[in-house]
C-alpha cells in the first residue's frame, strides 16, 4: 500500500521492492510511529490542553530561553565557523590537518562528556571558571554557561558546510575582481561571502536545530533553575517524571513547531539568497 | 600601495626567495596570521580545554584510582550495556542506510524528496522529543505498550527501548554518506553487470559495495560514535536503572551527581578515548580514500 506511493519507473535494476520495504518499514518503526504517537496524543488533549500547559510562565521561560540561546550559540557557530573554514581551506600552516580533524571532536566526543568536562572548566572552581570568579564574574550555572554548551555542540556544522565550497572557488574569479580595481577586503565581502551565504546557511540551520533540542552537555552547567536557567528539553523530562504525558507531549509539540517553523525561514533565506547570485 | 617591508619580519627564508610581490587573491601575511591566530586559539578554548578537562579530572587522584573504579561492577554493567546497543543498533542502522541509499539512488520515483526529508527529520528533533515520542508509543500507559508488557516484552525501561532510541537519533547517518557517493557513482557499472547476466545480489556485493565501502565505513563510524555517546533520548527512554538500563553517559550522570568525580571522569575519559579514536581512524579513511569520501563533503 505504502509501496503503491513510492512506485519505481520502470528500471532493469532489481531490489527496489526489498530496499523499499526496507526502508518504509525502519522509518515506520522508528520515525513515524513515534512522532505519529507524540502528535496523537496532542491531538487527544486537545489544542485548549496545549495551550493551557505551554502558555505558564515557566514553560514560556525556558521556551524563550532554549531559543534565544541557541539563536545566539548559532550566530557565533555562523562568524568563528566561517572564519575557520577559511583559514584551514586557504592557509598553510604546521599542523593544519590536525587541526582539521580536531573541528569534528563536538560530533566524536559524547554530550555527556562534554557537559561535565564543560562544567569542571567553568564552575568557579575550575581553570576558566576561577578566572572568571577573580574578575568577579560567573559562568557555570549561568546562561553563559548554556551558550558555551550550545556553542560546543554546534562548532563543526558551519566549517563542515562552508569548507567544501571555499575549496571550489576559481581563483579566476578573485583575480578578476581584483584587475576591476576591488581591494581584497571589498572582494572577500562582494564576491566571496555571498558565494559562502546558502552554504554557510544550511551550517547555521543544522547548528540551530542541534542547540535548541540539545540535553545533555547543557543540564550539567546549566544549573536548571527555574525560570532562570531550565532549557525546554529539560521542562519535558520533569513532566514525564511526574508522568504528566500530556504536559509532556505539549511541549515537545510547541518545541517541534518553532523548531519547524525557524527551519522554514532559513530555507526560505537560503533560495532567496540562491537565486539573487545564481547556483554555486 | 603594497609595502613589502612591513611585512619583512612576518615572511620565511623561503618566501624570501619568492618575488616579493603577493598574489592578489591572498591575504596580508599580517591579516593570515591574526586569523590563524584566532582560529586556534578559539579551537584551543572551545574544544581542546574540555577534552584536556576529561582526561585531567579521571586522573587527579592518580591512575590507579581511575582504574579501579572502571573496575566496579557499576562501571563495568554500563561498559557492557553500552558495547551490546551499539552492537545492535549500528548494524540496523547499516542496513537501512544501505536500503534506502540503493532505492533513493538506483530508482526513479515520486516522493523521493519527501522521503530524504523523512529520513532526514531525525536530526532536526531534539533527543528528548525522541525518547518521549518512543515513551508514549512503547510506554506502558499506552495500548500497544500495555500489550507488550503484558506479554512479557517490555520496550520502554529496557534494552528494546534503549536500542530504539540509539537508533532513532543515528538513523540519517549512514544513509547520508552513502546517498552522495551513489548519486556520484551512477548506474552504469551495476546497469553492466545486469546485461553481462550477474544476478542482483551479486551486483550488489561484487559491483556496488566495493564502490561505497569506504563511505559505509566512514558512516558507520560516525553512528557508532553517536550510538555509544547518545544521552538525551536514552536518559528518557531507559528509566536508569542501576546495573541493567544505565548506560555508560548515563552512569557518568549518576556518579556525578553523586559527587563521584573520579569515577564519573573515569568513565567519560573512556568514552573520550573512543571520540579520539574516533576521529583518528575518520581522518584516516579521509587521507586515504579521498576521492570516494569526496562526494559526501560535496552535498
Amino acid at each position: 500500500m505504502a509501496l503503491a506511493m513510492f512506485r519505481a519507473q520502470k528500471s532493469p535494476m532489481p531490489g527496489f521492492g526489498l530496499g523499499m520495504g526496507i526502508t518504509l518499514t525502519m522509518l515506520s518503526l522508528i520515525v513515524i510511529l513515534p512522532v505519529g504517537a507524540l502528535l496523537a496524543q496532542g491531538a487527544s488533549y486537545g489544542p485548549a490542553g496545549v495551550w493551557s500547559t505551554v502558555n505558564t510562565p515557566r514553560v514560556w521561560a525556558a521556551l524563550y530561553l532554549s531559543f534565544r540561546l541557541a539563536f545566539i550559540a548559532a550566530v557565533f557557530n555562523l562568524i568563528f565557523g566561517t572564519l575557520l573554514a577559511w583559514v584551514l581551506a586557504r592557509y598553510e600552516f604546521p599542523g593544519r590537518r590536525m587541526v582539521d580533524a580536531v573541528v569534528d571532536l563536538p560530533f566524536a566526543l559524547p554530550t555527556a562528556v562534554a557537559g561535565i568536562a564543560l562544567t569542571a572548566l567553568y564552575a568557579p572552581n575550575g581553570v576558566f571558571g576561577g578566572l572568571a570568579k577573580s574578575m568577579g564574574q560567573k559562568i557555570a550555572y549561568t546562561e553563559w554557561g548554556i551558550l558555551i554548551a550550545l556553542i560546543f555542540v554546534g562548532l563543526p556544522f558551519v566549517t563542515r558546510t562552508v569548507q567544501p565550497v571555499i575549496a571550489e572557488i576559481e581563483k579566476e574569479v578573485e583575480e578578476a575582481s581584483a584587475t576591476l580595481g576591488a581591494g581584497r577586503y571589498y572582494t572577500l565581502r562582494r564576491v566571496i561571502l555571498p558565494m559562502l551565504l546558502p552554504a554557510a546557511l544550511t551550517g547555521f540551520a543544522l547548528s540551530l536545530a542541534r542547540a535548541v533540542g540539545e540535553y545533555g552537555s547543557v543540564i550539567f552547567i546549566a544549573g536548571n533553575l527555574p525560570m532562570k536557567t531550565e532549557i525546554a528539553p529539560l521542562l519535558i523530562v520533569i513532566k514525564l517524571e511526574e508522568f504528566d504525558y500530556d504536559g509532556a507531549a505539549a511541549i515537545g509539540i510547541a518545541m517541534l513547531l518553532i523548531s519547524f517553523t525557524m527551519l522554514l525561514v532559513i530555507n526560505l533565506i537560503q533560495i532567496w539568497s540562491r537565486r539573487r547570485i545564481g547556483h554555486v | 600601495m603594497y609595502d613589502s617591508t612591513l611585512n619583512e619580519p612576518l615572511l620565511s627564508p623561503a618566501e624570501h626567495a619568492a618575488p616579493k610581490w603577493r598574489p592578489v587573491t591572498d591575504e596580508s601575511p599580517l591579516t593570515k596570521l591574526v586569523l590563524i591566530a584566532i582560529a586556534l586559539g578559539g579551537l584551543a578554548v572551545l574544544v581542546l580545554a574540555p577534552l584536556a578537562v576529561v582526561f585531567a579530572e579521571a586522573l587527579a587522584k592518580g591512575a590507579a584510582a581511575a582504574v579501579t573504579s572502571l573496575t566496579k561492577p557499576e562501571a563495568w554493567s554500563a561498559i557492557k550495556l553500552t558495547l551490546i546497543v551499539a552492537a545492535v543498533s549500528v548494524p540496523v542502522n547499516a542496513v537501512f542506510g544501505i536500503a534506502a541509499a540503493w532505492t533513493i539512488t538506483k530508482f526513479d520515483f515520486r516522493g523521493k524528496a519527501f522521503l530524504i526529508t523523512l529520513i532526514d527529520l531525525p536530526f532536526s528533533v531534539s533527543p528528548v522529543v525522541a525518547g518521549l515520542a518512543l515513551v508514549l508509543l512503547f510506554g506502558a500507559n499506552s495500548v500497544l505498550g500495555g500489550w507488550l508488557v503484558a506479554s512479557g516484552f517490555p520496550i520502554v525501561f529496557a534494552l528494546p527501548g534503549i536500542v530504539l532510541a540509539s537508533v532513532f537519533v543515528t538513523f540519517p547517518f549512514v544513509a547520508r554518506e552513502l546517498i552522495p557517493v551513489m548519486i556520484e557513482q551512477g548506474r552504469t557499472e551495476e546497469e553492466a553487470a545486469l546485461t553481462l547476466g550477474a544476478s542482483g545480489w551479486r551486483v550488489f556485493l561484487t559491483v556496488t559495495l566495493p564502490n561505497i565501502k569506504w563511505a559505509l565505513l566512514y558512516g558507520v563510524l560516525l553512528c557508532n560514535a553517536r550510538a555509544m555517546g547518545e544521552f538525551g533520548a536514552v536518559a528518557v527512554v531507559s528509566g536508569k536503572i542501576r546495573g541493567q538500563t544505565a548506560t555508560m553517559p548515563i552512569t557518568i550522570e549518576m556518579l556525578y551527581n553523586e559527587y563521584l568525580s573520579v569515577a564519573a571522569f573515569s568513565l567519560a575519559a573512556l568514552l573520550a578515548a573512543l571520540a579520539l579514536l574516533t576521529l583518528a581512524l575518520k581522518t584516516m579513511l579521509e587521507w586515504r580514500h579521498a576521492d570516494q569520501l569526496a562526494a559526501t563533503r560535496r552535498h
